[in-house]
Parts: C-alpha cells; structure tokens; sequence
C-alpha cells in the first residue's frame, strides 16, 4: 500500500466514523462539531483526487459559514433532546430494517458485473490549475446556470425576508420638542356632569 | 485570459434577459411605492410578462438555435409554450388581484417580484438543453414558490402546505439529481442533445444508464404530480392562498411538459422502452386515484388538485405511445407529442378559469373554496353559472368543449398504437371522472344558494372570465387551429 491508499484509508475511516458520530450523538453541539470533521475530511479526500479548488471551497463555505451559523442556531435554541429521541430506539428495528433492504437492494444492481464504470482518468497534467480552470469555464461556458444561481440565491433572500420581516419596530422614545410644546388641553379632558343626589 | 471565449448569441435568450432585469427593477421600485394596493408595481409587472410576449413574438423564426454553449436551446415549441405560459400568468395575476389586495399578507412587492422570477424559472425549464439548466430553472420556479405558499405565514394551513412542498420539493429535487448524475457517470456528458448522440453511437452501460432513468422519472413524476408520487398536490392546492394556488395549478404544467420532452424524449429517446413502460404504469396509476379520490372530497380546491392528478395521467399516456419501435430503430410519431402538449395547453386553459372562478367569488375574509359554496349560483349570477358549467364539462371530456378534443386526440395516438387496453383503462375512469364534474353542475344548477351575499364583479374581471370559458368553448368547436399550431411546433423541434 502506498502512501496515498493509506491516506484516503486514513480519511475514509474518519469520514465514517465522524458521519456516523453526526446521527448518534447526544448533543446536538456535539453532532454539529462531528460534521464539521466530515466535511473537513471530505475536503481532504477532494485534495488527494487533485480537486484543490472544492477542497477550499467546501471547507470556505461549509465549515466556514453553514456549520458556523448551525452551531449558532443550535446553541441558542433550547432543544429538549430527549423528548426528539423518545421514539428513537421504538423505530429503530423497522428503520434499519428498511435501510437494509435499500441497501441489499442497490448493491445487488450496482455490484453486478454489468455495472462498470470506467475509472477516472481526469489527473490534470502539471501547469495547470484547477482553480484557475474552473473560474475560466464558470465564466465561459457555464455563465447561464451561473448568473441564474445568483437570482435563485436573491430569491432565497427576497424570502426570507418577506418570511420574517413584520415591519419597522414602534419603539417608544420620548421626543423632547413635542414635549414642550404640550397644552393643558391635549392631556386634561374637563367633562361636564349632572350633580348626582342620594 | 479568455483565448477561446465568444461572446454567446442573446437574441435567443432576449425573454429570459428582460424579464430577470425588470424583476430587479421592479424589486427597487417597489421600495418607493407607497400604495398598500401595490397599483405601480401590479401593473409594471403586467407589462413586463406583455413584454417578454412581444419580444417572443418577434424573435419567432422557427429554426432550432442553441447558445451559450449549447445550454440553451430555442425552438418552435419553446416559443409557443412560452408564449402561453405569458398568457397565463397574466391571466392569472390578473385573477388574482382582488384577493391579493384584499389580504394584507399577501399584498406586498415581494408576491409580484416572486411571481416574476417564478415565470422565469420556468422559462429556463422549457428552453433548457443541459441537466444544469433543467435543474437551476426547476429550482429558481420551486424557491419563488415555496415562498409564496408561505407567505399567508399567519395562517396555520398555508404554513404546513408550504413546509410539506417544501420538505418534498427538495427530496424530489435529490432524486432528480441523483438520476442525472449517473446518467452523467454513463455518458460523460450533461448536455441532453449530447447525451442522445453519446447513446446511438452505442457503448453506453445500460444498466447504469436505467439505474438513472428510474431515479430521473421519479423526480419528474414528483413534479408533474403523478400517482404514486402526488401526495404533495391535495394538501399544497388546499392550503396555499387560493391565488397561489391558482399559479402552481396552472402555468408550471407547461415547464414540466417541456422538461419530460427534453430529457426523455430529445435525451433519453434510446431508453424509450423502459421509461414508456414506467410512464405507463404512472399514467394507469394516476388516473385510477385522481379520479376515484376526487369523487370524495369536499372542498372545490382538494377536489380539482385530484382532477389536476389525473389530467396529468392522461397527458402522459400521449408521451408513451410516442416512439414506435421499428425492427430495433425509433421513430418519432410527433402526432402523439403534439396531442400531449395541446392537452397540456388547454388543461391549463380551463383550470386558469376554475380556480379563477373560486378567486373571483371569494371575498376578503371569506374564501369560496367548498362545493356547498357553488350551491344555487346560477341564481346568484347566471353568467358565471354558464362559464363554470363550460369549464366543468370541458374538464369532464364533454363533446365540444376543449377537453373532449384534447381527450380525442390523445386516445386516437393510443390507439395508433395499437395499446387498445390502455386507451379502454383511460376511457373508463374518464367517464368515472365525469361524476364529480357534474356534480359541480348539478349544485349550482339545481340546488337553492346557502349564501345570498352579493357577488360584486369589476366588469374588467368579468370580461377576462369571459373570455376564458369562451376560449374553452371556442377551441372545443374549432380545435384545428391550436392543434395545427402544436404539430408545426413539434415537428419543427424534434
């Protein structure tokens, strides 16, 4: 085994583990911080496959921005993690049962014989950057689906906000000009009343 | 830097480009309008989709054009299903506007913004010629309506019909791209009119290639909201705002149309038979559920979402039946396609006007979404009792109404084909189908109205409704017209 198997083993294992850390966990921080490890793995196996540029990425966007903000929303809500895994171990022989099934079932169409995809030969000759190759095609040959990524994102946001936003908030300040210039009139009423007599 | 770029070719994409710039601006003007009504931007909005209509119109020249690089495609069958579907989110928003002004939830810059890039979506859909584009503009129409559903966010039902879209949109979206990218591991290539070449020039993995396909179908099944994947469409039609309701009903059967024909048909045309045996079974399915569960339902909205769910059965069987299979080689029967995509387009004709219908009798705080609701209205207004028993028989499959001709011709491709046990199977929950229609006919005809409020109708909504059942009416005695259209169209495309 040479160095590079041992590594992609060595990732893979961790990948896995981590992977697996993210579902069982207790601790909804706990889980967060494993999936930080796979996506961080993850990006390592990209950097062995040459791809130096999704590595970054992955670790720039997932790590750096979504599993931050995850982390932030999972700390400050206060989730009851027992009562979510209450029916956990009740559904938890028909589920793997179901995920056993899928399994057996995808692995005996994708194991056979028929199913051979010829291995990749994509190894990018030396001089060239990936970085440099995918920035070149996004704005060349892929500039619609990527200009339309933009608008779907503006659509994400122009959501979020009409979800969210319940207009400007009422605060209550004191205005000191409207404030000297009170009468008598605007805060007393004077009502006129018949005398009652018992 | 760029040594090998060229500038790509626009004038094929001048819709598309000016209908994303005037939903940016339109987003900005919308800042300064200070109307609660949204007047300025309702009608800026209304002149953009006019404008795209124009543009469309006169950049029509029948060849079949691809640009940048081959990811856009435009065809006759582009245009004409863009130039519907213009029509019908005019239509639509026109339809929409009392009650969208009538609630203040909805009545923002946002709902027309959305709406914009919704229509958009859809556009890249029908003219897209690359997996990425199928699947950007599926997800830019699904965003915009997701957000939309949602929009009614005080309302508990709207919340839970935008969530479950939601939660199934995106599993649906997975197994979409699940299926293209083995397809991709197959053929090494995205581009669909590529694919098609890579799979007649044979050595291509067939197994990896029907492992995709199955997921590919799923996905499209979703979002045509076929049986066994409809579950999504009762509990989304009641729940969203009736106006959006009326938007995802209508419209997005167009895209979705043109994207089945995109990927299987110009794509996948090699694996014809194995997906013609999965759409049939869909088809079967869809039609035997839709019709037998809308005869139970109540509620005017769940029970036109089952109607949707069988409609759209049927139009596929027009899908299946056709590529004939010659001694090993394909052919292409374009009669078949041309039937399916007139069924589409006046399905979608006639359930613009029913939902329409609920939108105009529904009032602000009061939605007139139930069948009781219908009791007795040709004695409230019996014009619009007329219109509605034309949409209602049109639905049903009624002789000379749209929906018996657009039901004729796609049964005459099944039969071409000599599948005579599909075409009874179809016949038969048609005439099931019929019961529930009637039923609608029978309560506003022959029932005494439960409600004796006022309809208040603006002359202006009731001249569009007009010309809505009229036009079911009109195509149904004079079919030739719009089907010679979509033959040329798909003749011309394929």
């Amino acid at each position: 085994m040479d160095f590079q198997s041992f590594v992609f083993f060595l990732l893979s294992t961790i990948l896995i583990v981590a992977s697996l850390r993210v579902i069982t966990a207790r601790n909804p921080v706990h889980a967060a911080l494993n999936l930080i490890l796979a996506f961080f793995t993850c990006g390592g196996i990209w950097a062995l496959l040459q791809a130096e540029f999704l590595a970054i990425a992955i670790i720039l966007v997932y790590v750096g921005a979504v599993m931050v903000l995850f982390l932030f929303v999972v700390m400050m809500l206060d989730i009851n993690i027992d009562r979510i895994r209450e029916g956990f171990w009740r559904y938890l022989p028909f589920g793997a049962l179901i995920g056993v099934l899928m399994v057996i079932e995808m692995g005996l169409v994708l194991g056979s014989k028929y199913f051979r995809v010829p291995a990749s030969e994509a190894i990018s000759p030396a001089g060239v950057s990936n970085t440099k190759a995918i920035g070149e095609l996004m704005f060349s040959d892929y500039v619609y689906p990527f200009e339309l990524a933009s608008l779907i994102l503006l659509v994400g946001m122009i959501a979020a906000i009409v979800l969210t936003y319940r207009g400007p908030k009422k605060s209550k300040y004191t205005n000191p000009n409207q404030q000297v210039f009170v009468k008598a009139k605007d805060r007393i009423r004077v009502l006129q009343m018949p005398v009652e007599k018992d | 830097m760029f040594a090998n770029f060229v500038v790509p070719d626009l004038l094929p994409a001048a819709p598309e480009i000016f209908l994303a710039f005037m939903a940016l601006a339109i987003l900005m003007i919308d800042l300064t309008v200070k109307d609660g009504r949204r007047t300025l931007t309702f009608i800026l909005t209304q002149l953009t989709l006019i404008g795209c209509a124009v543009i469309q119109a006169y950049t029509i020249n029948g060849e079949v054009t691809y640009t940048f690089s081959n990811m856009f495609v435009d065809d006759l069958m582009a245009d004409v299903l863009k130039i519907f579907l213009y029509m019908t989110v005019v239509t639509v928003l026109f339809y929409s506007r009392a009650y969208v002004t009538d609630r203040e939830a909805l009545s923002k810059g946002e709902y027309y913004v959305l709406a914009l890039f919704a229509t958009l979506g859809m556009m890249v859909m029908i003219s897209a010629n690359h997996f990425l584009t199928v699947y950007v503009g599926l997800e830019l129409l699904s965003l915009s309506l997701y957000a939309m559903v949602a929009m009614n966010r005080d309302s508990v039902a709207s919340t839970e019909s935008a969530m479950k879209y939601f939660v199934l949109g995106a599993l649906a979206s997975g197994l979409l791209l699940y299926g293209m990218s083995m397809i991709y591991g197959a053929t090494g290539t995205l581009e669909i009119t590529a694919i098609q070449e890579r799979l007649a020039a044979g050595a291509v993995n067939k197994s990896v290639l029907v492992f995709g396909l199955v997921f590919l179908v799923s996905g499209l099944a979703f979002k045509l909201g076929v049986v066994p994947f409809h579950m999504w469409i009762p509990d989304v039609y009641h729940g969203a705002p009736t106006s959006v309701t009326l938007l995802i009903g209508s419209a997005p059967k167009l895209a979705a149309f043109a994207i089945t024909m995109r990927l299987l048909v110009s794509g996948l045309i090699s694996m014809a038979p194995d997906w013609q045996g999965m759409l049939t079974i869909l088809a079967v399915l869809s039609m035997a559920i839709g019709n037998l569960a809308a005869i139970a339902q109540t509620n005017l909205k769940r029970m036109l979402a089952y109607s949707a769910i069988s409609h759209m059965g049927f139009m596929l069987l027009g899908i299946v039946t056709g590529i004939v299979s010659v001694d090993g080689r394909f052919a292409l029967n374009p009669f078949a396609y041309s039937s399916s995509m007139f069924y589409v387009i006046s399905y979608v004709m006639m359930t613009t006007g029913a939902f329409g219908m609920i939108l105009l009798m529904s009032r602000a705080g009061f939605e007139a979404d139930e069948l009781d609701d219908y009791k007795g209205l040709n004695k409230r207004h019996p014009w619009f009792a007329a219109i509605m028993l034309m949409l209602m028989f049109s639905m049903a499959g009624v002789p000379f109404f749209v929906g018996f001709f657009a039901k004729f011709s796609v049964l005459q491709a099944v039969v071409a084909t000599n599948n005579i046990w599909l075409a009874i199977v179809a016949v038969l929950f048609s005439l099931i189908g019929a019961f529930y229609y009637l039923r609608v006919v029978k309560l506003m005809y022959f029932d005494a109205p439960a409600d004796d409020a006022p309809l208040v109708i603006p002359t202006s909504m009731n001249l569009l409704m007009s010309a809505n059942g009229l036009a079911v009416a009109f195509f149904g005695i004079f079919p030739q017209s719009l089907m010679e259209l979509c033959g040329v169209a798909l003749t011309r495309s394929l």
